[in-house]
């Protein structure tokens, strides 16, 4: 029944529609506000379940496609569509703010219709980061995505806001200025912006690396890799709780999925000549970002060091293929490193959201997230404690989470690379497990710390819900990720034939 | 050589509106202050029928009257229907502003009027003549307007500057003709062309003409190391008159640009983008760095502009007909920027409270949602975040460049609009993030409240729909 509508474009528009009309309703009504907000977050989410449940696995084609010619002085349309790396971001994006929808209800009394609009404003155009076929729509959804998130950080966010506000935007902007740059040049060579032109687009090495790096610039802050890292780390410690999450969970995202959908394609040659980099840059990620991790003593600072760490693998993910092809021709496990690397992105969606909700309820009771304030959770949390522990093993990749998962893959595919790389990615296990464990042992186990916390309330049932939902999706993709990495398998077969496929 | 009425056609905007002008100075002599808004109204309306001649007379082709001395083609119909717009809605915008200042005078409607016509008539200039006839009766108009609130000592101070430097500019464009025409022996700007392009090389001599040509220009327009008088006037001024100095004659200069360089010098092309691209590079940079240190809004767009004039002359860099469109579109859009940003300034202060200083727009979203986001979308624009207008306008100057190979320009261009981007989030960060200061918004009438949001939200719109006006500006110029 689903074939004939504008799936991709309801997604999109409903939310930013939602929006302005939460945003019209006014702040003089704050719950009216929140109930509307939960209202369309809920639709656009329903009307994003087609998207899944009518994709087609079987072929690596573009589904859902729209297309309406926009600016045709420049050959710009308005073209979206959804494979199967793009529509399981698409999915994650829905369902996570419908969570923080939830999440803001009473923490957020300051211009809460304000606060609900930018969420869902912000929702719309992510998704059209991930569904645009258009390079200039991507990169108009790519950078209109910093206003509403300027606004959230600044507006509700913490102390330091206004710095780590103004710096999230001009890192991210600086970075992506230069993709546009290339973009417009490649419009120049080929009269097109449609990616999948893009893609097929001849290049000599020079301009192929000079893309790439161009690319890297943009994606590379966006995901971050070290060592344009630093703004991260800011950008969540101020972030109000829901910010925080869209940041780790998606926006973070949108840096991995566009090596695979710009880098890997559109300048595969100068991609494998250069992969000792993005390997280097991943490695130090993985290893130097979590002895990092290790040593903060703010719990959001933390969660947000382990993001970087568990990006670093995803981008290391993303590029291991082309030293398993160089050294053992092996396609499948090329396919084997990109699908752990999605299914990694995905994971940590979950994961990171959890987590940073986990600190977000400890927060609104106590207003500290210095760990040192806490200990002794569980004796009056028993419930909490159980969900963050749950949510610290899946940080650390216990098997039968969905941590687990995507870091097996990749481990498993970098063998056949070097066994070097693996051994430094495989670290991740120990320091991953060492900065989260320590975490756990220091906030939740222990001796009941002060009168404060004796004083806690355990969740409420707004708090379990969504703690819960969350924890249903890391345990099913931790026990059964066939069907996502199903929906994904041809698209990413496709991918690594493309790319391996010299244009010189 | 037979002289008939008709052939006046062309030009009936013009004489219409130079008619108009002297009918509100005799009528407004005799106006008591009560009736000072008929002065108002005559110019609005003025301005309207001005519009509709034009339309109606405006064709396909080009127009000529006085053997080729005025023309008015696609280029001249779109720039001065912006022009008469602009002028209008500036009107609308300054009439409360002036009123409760208690300088509610025609004097502001008459010199406004005048300016208008000049710059028309410079739109229109076939000739070296005609289009310095243009330029001084804009340009003295202005240095009035400037001056005209006499008991304001920082006004009077910015007039003089502006006389005393534009006054020095006109006489460097003065040399420049003459040189030219010593050289060519013709005033009229076709013929200047063709016989330069006879000639084949390009004459020292008209190299030296076109220096001063192109340093008068760098003036009239606020591009670095002409851009002094920028700050000073645009801070200086009463705002109604900022407003009206940031908006329209932007589109006025545009075409001095397109008729005295691509139309008239056309020859000399090479050579003239090298100078411009010095003047672009210059510009890009000083502006945006001496923005960061501002306090006062004005003075603040003030330099903006100059960094916008940097992104305009892009276009003309690049040299193609997609770059003159391209830099068209960008001078279009940054006029409605311009507009929407003084206007809101101007319907934030009140009698008493200018609110020039960046720190009075401090926690303006809770004084004022609605006027706070209107800014902040105008603020957005014109650090060219997509969504907004200000957006495409980069894109199709930088995709003009790129597309020459002149890549490296581009790139620095863009981390240019990165440095720039901070001065317009530290607006918005001061709206948003801010206690607010203790200073309620001013009610304001019912036209300004609805010109201002459309204002605002056209350039909202433009960024989601820009396809119309580029397709108006390449075929204005091709």
């Amino acid at each position: 029944m689903f074939a004939d509508w504008p799936l991709l474009s309801l997604v999109i528009w409903t939310p930013i529609v939602g929006g302005v009309l939460v945003l019209l309703a006014g702040d003089r009504a704050p719950d009216g506000a929140r109930r509307l907000a939960l209202v369309v977050s809920l639709l656009t989410f329903l009307l994003s379940v087609p998207l899944w449940t009518e994709f087609d696995a079987s072929t690596w084609r573009m589904q859902f496609e729209e297309f309406v010619p926009w600016v045709t002085t420049y050959n710009i349309n308005y073209h979206l569509g959804v494979d199967g790396l793009s529509m399981p971001l698409i999915l994650l994006t829905t369902f996570v703010t419908v969570l923080v929808v939830i999440a803001g209800w009473e923490v957020i009394q300051y211009r809460v219709a304000q606060y609900m609009a930018a969420f869902l404003i912000m929702e719309g155009i992510m998704v059209g980061v991930f569904a645009a076929l258009d390079a200039m729509l991507f990169y108009i959804f790519f950078e209109a995505m910093l206003i509403p998130m300027y606004l959230v950080i600044g507006v509700w966010g913490g102390p330091r806001r206004v710095y780590a506000s103004i710096k999230f935007f001009l890192y991210t902007f600086l970075g992506s200025v230069f993709m546009l740059v290339s973009l417009i040049w490649m419009y120049g060579q080929s009269g097109s912006f449609e990616i999948l032109d893009l893609h097929k687009l001849p290049l000599g090495m020079t301009a192929q690396v000079l893309i790439f790096l161009s690319f890297l610039a943009a994606f590379a802050v966006k995901v971050p890799m070290w060592p344009v890292h630093t703004w991260l780390p800011d950008a969540h410690v101020e972030a109000p709780t829901g910010g925080s999450v869209i940041l780790a969970a998606i926006m973070l995202k949108i840096g991995g999925y566009g090596f695979l959908r710009f880098s890997l394609p559109v300048t595969p040659d100068a991609s494998a000549e250069l992969t000792w980099l993005i390997v280097l840059m991943s490695l130090v990620a993985v290893v130097y970002i979590g002895f990092v991790a290790l040593v903060q003593s703010d719990m959001k600072k933390l969660i947000a060091y382990s993001s970087i760490a568990h990006m670093g693998f995803v981008t290391l993910a993303f590029f291991i293929p082309f030293y398993i092809l160089r050294n053992t021709g092996d396609t499948a496990g090329s396919t084997l490193a990109v699908q752990g690397g999605m299914v990694q992105m995905i994971s940590h969606g979950f994961v990171s959201a959890a987590l940073f909700l986990c600190v977000g309820v400890l927060y609104d009771r106590l207003h500290s997230r210095e760990i040192s304030t806490y200990g002794g959770v569980v004796n009056v949390m028993p419930v909490f404690a159980a969900f963050f522990v749950l949510f610290a093993m899946a940080n650390t990749g216990l098997p039968g989470t969905s941590g687990f998962v995507g870091e097996f893959m990749v481990i498993l595919a970098s063998i056949k690379a070097n066994f070097w790389i693996a051994f430094l990615a495989a670290t991740t296990l120990i320091i991953g497990a060492a900065y989260t464990l320590w975490l756990v042992k220091r906030v939740v186990f222990g001796e009941v710390r002060s009168e404060k916390v004796a004083a806690l309330d355990d969740l409420n049932g707004r708090e379990f819900l969504i703690l819960g939902l969350l924890a249903l999706m890391v345990l099913a993709i931790g026990l059964w990720p066939a069907p996502l990495i199903h929906v994904m398998e041809v698209s990413i077969d496709h991918l690594i034939e493309h790319a391996m496929v010299s244009k010189l | 050589m037979s002289f008939s009425l008709s052939s006046l056609i062309p030009l009936l905007p013009e004489i219409l509106l130079a008619a108009m002008a002297c009918l509100v100075l005799v009528v407004d002599a005799f106006l008591s202050d009560e009736r000072r808004a008929w002065s108002w109204f005559l110019s609005q309306a003025s301005l309207v029928v001005a519009l509709i001649v034009l339309w109606r007379v405006a064709g396909e082709g080009s127009l000529l009257a006085f053997d080729g001395q005025f023309v008015l083609d696609r280029l001249a119909g779109l720039l001065k229907a912006g022009v008469l717009v602009l002028a209008l809605v500036a009107f609308s915008y300054s009439r409360p502003w002036l009123q409760e200042r208690g300088v509610f005078r025609g004097e502001y409607f008459v010199l406004g009027l005048f300016a208008v016509l000049g710059m028309m008539i410079l739109i229109s200039a076939g000739s070296l003549l005609v289009l310095y006839l243009g330029l001084e009766l804009m340009s003295l108009s202005l240095y009035a307007m400037v001056a005209f609130m006499r008991n304001d000592g920082r006004a009077s101070e910015a007039a003089m500057k502006y006389f005393v430097l534009g006054a020095i500019a006109s006489g460097m464009l003065l040399y420049g003709m003459s040189i030219l025409y010593g050289v060519t022996g013709s005033l009229d700007l076709m013929e200047i062309n063709r016989i330069l392009l006879r000639a084949g090389q390009v004459d020292t001599a008209v190299l030296f003409a076109m220096a001063f040509i192109i340093a008068a220009i760098a003036f009239k327009l606020g591009a670095v190391p002409f851009h002094m008088w920028i700050p000073d006037v645009y801070q200086g001024s009463p705002t109604a008159v900022t407003l009206f100095i940031g908006s329209a004659p932007k589109l006025a200069a545009f075409a001095m640009v397109v008729r005295l360089l691509v139309e008239g010098l056309d020859t000399a092309q090479h050579q003239w983008r090298d100078m411009l691209m010095v003047l672009v590079v210059l510009s890009l940079l000083v502006g945006n760095l001496a923005a960061i240190a501002q306090t006062n809004i004005k003075r603040m767009l003030g330099y903006s502009t100059v960094s916008h004039i940097g992104f305009l002359l892009l276009g003309f860099v690049a040299g193609t007909g997609a770059g003159l469109a391209a830099s068209l579109f960008y001078t279009l859009i940054y006029a409605i920027m311009a507009l929407a940003a003084f206007g809101l300034i101007m319907a934030l202060s009140r009698k008493g409270f200018e609110s020039e200083e960046l720190a009075d727009f401090r926690g303006l979203n809770d004084r004022s949602p609605w006027l706070a986001g209107l800014m902040l979308l105008v603020m957005f624009s014109m650090a060219g975040v997509p969504l907004t207008a200000g957006f495409y306008a980069k894109l199709v100057v930088i995709e003009a460049i790129v597309e020459v190979d002149l890549v490296w320009l581009a790139v620095f261009a863009v981390v240019m609009s990165v440095i720039g981007a901070f001065y317009y989030l530290r607006v918005v960060k001061l709206m948003y993030f801010d206690k607010p200061i203790d200073e309620p918004v001013p009610a304001r009438p019912v036209d300004v409240e609805v010109l201002l949001g459309g204002n605002a939200l056209l350039v909202l719109l433009l960024g989601l729909m820009p396809g119309l006006l580029m397709t108006l500006c390449r075929q204005a110029v091709l």
